[in-house]
């Protein structure tokens, strides 16, 4: 069970800005152990977040985002009390999700 | 509502390389040190510390070891199972080892006493390896728990004294084939190596520098290094021998530093290039 | 009466530790040093033997002008000047000695010192062009030029291009408690790769002195 998330969610007026802390290696793939071996690309292919259920992001990573990924934005609409979840799934088919209610 | 496609720039933001450029098109053109100021700016709000705060709070709660019993009875110098605080006057004297111990030494001790673990063995284990990656892990919540609270470090047992005393003659000893102490980079106000800046660690270097910024989480190495490792690769730059985890000369050193930094603001864990 | 006792010798074991003198402390750090640190790869614990130099400036406090003038003079007098006459190399491989921070520590492999950098720019100014620099040391942008080395092999430089050896050799030669490393005496670069050092500093075609 991968670790879980930190994930933060403010309303001020009509915008809420959340903020998410991952917990995921990154290997981008390219990098050689002390043997010379290459570790094998391990890292997240897919964000979403949902607020209340609904879709509010979809976003395609890559090996080029850092280990600990941090992920910031603004949604619009939101209201303290509402549940904000965020899903993320890597290329080992590894997933995680996280829920945190709006402040 | 649509849904949004998020470009992985805004992610990579904490990207080990970073984009900023280093003098920008203005009238005035920012300096190295600006720029890599403002830089770390945008990092502290993402800080993966968090991560590994939450992985110490846990294991600060959960029953493990041999004995199957958590940390929450662990004395850190304030009473047993009172972490608030705790951080910020550490090292200090423990009555019941008789030993001044920093939070790792005082965390293998509890570990020990209270859970069964082996001490000795942790203390040989490679840093973010097996029961040391909880060590590290402990430090980073158990500091967190003192943030915003400014260095206090007792000096009033004698131990104490005398490892403020041994802790600054190591401070200034110059050894190995580079003749390096590690006054030769912290004992002057205003230097730095390449870019990054050095604090001078023989006397209060100011709120959440030197002392009071560690632990840390590292960007460039995706680690979190409480004060034991910082140590040790200081030594490991100053072509030093190994120094033992937890050893009398980093307890003593933690005791210099953190008594010079008396009054400095703590920001641990905090975020490092 | 029982606690009064106690205290008493509480207050006795107190001012006895209390009572240290400096030379205790002094022989204290020493056993905390020799206990405290292990082997690692290249890095043996007989590293923390010191010598005089090293001793005499581990004090927060300088040593006295004598003391200061004795070091130096032993230092200088250990300094070993090229083999073949030869001061000045290659000042493009001086540069990338200059960038190299590597060697000698408990993660490199060898103790050679062709396996070393010369770290100048963890301390120095010294191309321009690099603004990845340090403030340890003085900068050392137009160093040849400032001091007049038209020519590093014309007989008025030769002050000038023995001082620059002897410095890079040896730094305590010329202050006992320099922050420098003795690249030569300590054996972490070997003679040529001084004397490319050399040419980056003094050579009027490096960069440094445009």
């Amino acid at each position: 069970m991968p670790d879980p998330m930190r994930i933060r969610a403010q309303a001020a007026g009509d915008k809420t800005t959340v903020r998410v802390l991952m917990s995921h290696e990154m290997e981008t793939g390219l990098r050689k152990d002390a043997a010379g071996k290459t570790i094998p690309a391990w890292f997240i292919q897919e964000v979403t977040a949902q607020l209340n259920g609904k879709p509010v992001l979809s976003a395609e990573w890559g090996p080029s985002v850092s280990k600990n990924p941090f992920l910031q934005f603004i949604v619009k609409g939101a209201k303290a009390g509402d549940k904000i979840a965020v899903t993320w799934r890597d290329n080992r088919g590894e997933t995680r999700t996280d829920e945190a209610t709006v402040s | 509502m649509r849904s949004t496609r998020m470009m992985a720039a805004i992610a990579a933001a904490t990207a080990a390389f970073t984009a900023v450029p280093l003098l920008a098109q203005t009238q005035q053109p920012k300096s190295a040190a600006d720029g890599i100021a403002e830089y770390r700016k945008m990092l502290e709000d993402g800080n993966p510390a968090e991560l590994f705060e939450a992985k110490g709070e846990d294991l600060w709660k959960t029953p493990r070891g041999p004995k199957n019993v958590s940390l929450e009875a662990c004395d850190l110098g304030l009473g047993p199972g009172v972490v608030k605080g705790a951080w910020v006057q550490l090292p200090r004297w423990f009555p019941d080892t008789r030993k001044v111990q920093d939070l790792e030494s005082r965390l293998l001790s509890c570990m020990q006493t209270l859970q069964g673990f082996d001490a000795a063995e942790i203390a040989a284990t490679p840093f973010d390896k097996g029961e040391q990656a909880s060590v590290t892990a402990l430090a980073a919540w158990i500091s967190s728990m003192s943030r915003g609270m400014k260095m206090a470090l007792p000096q009033k047992h004698p131990e104490e004294k005398r490892a403020y005393e041994l802790g600054k003659r190591a401070f200034f000893y110059r050894g190995g084939p580079m003749d390096f102490a590690c006054a030769s980079c912290h004992g002057e106000d205003g230097k730095r190596i390449r870019l990054q800046d050095l604090p001078n660690l023989t006397k209060n270097p100011g709120d959440g520098v030197g002392f009071a910024a560690w632990p840390a989480y590292r960007v460039s190495s995706g680690e979190l290094w409480s004060m034991q490792r910082r140590l040790n690769d200081c030594f490991r730059q100053q072509r030093f021998p190994y120094p033992g985890f937890a050893s009398d000369v980093t307890v003593a050193l933690g005791v210099y530093m953190g008594v010079n930094a008396k009054g400095a603001e703590s920001i641990a864990p905090a975020i490092k290039r | 009466m029982k606690i009064r006792h106690l205290t008493a010798l509480a207050v006795i074991a107190a001012g006895a530790a209390q009572a240290q003198t400096a030379r205790q402390l002094d022989q204290q750090t020493a056993a905390m040093m020799r206990a405290s640190f292990r082997d690692q790869g290249i890095a043996t614990v007989e590293r923390l033997n010191q010598d005089d130099a090293q001793k005499a400036c581990s004090q927060a406090k300088p040593p006295s002008a004598a003391v200061a003038k004795k070091i130096e003079t032993a230092q200088l007098a250990a300094v070993k000047w090229p083999s073949d006459g030869q001061f000045i190399g290659d000042w493009k491989e001086g540069e990338k000695l200059a960038q190299n921070g590597r060697g000698m520590t408990w993660t490199d492999a060898s103790t050679a010192a062709a396996k070393n950098g010369a770290m100048c720019y963890n301390c120095h100014q010294i191309d321009k062009k690099e603004i990845s620099f340090g403030t340890i040391g003085p900068s050392l942008w137009n160093y040849g030029k400032l001091r007049g080395v038209a020519d590093p092999a014309d007989p008025a430089s030769a002050a000038i291009v023995k001082y620059t050896w002897g410095k890079l050799w040896n730094s305590k030669a010329y202050a006992a408690c320099s922050n420098m490393p003795r690249f030569g005496h300590a054996e972490l670069l070997n003679e040529q790769q001084i004397r490319d050092v050399m040419a980056l500093l003094l050579d009027p075609k490096s960069p440094v002195n445009q």
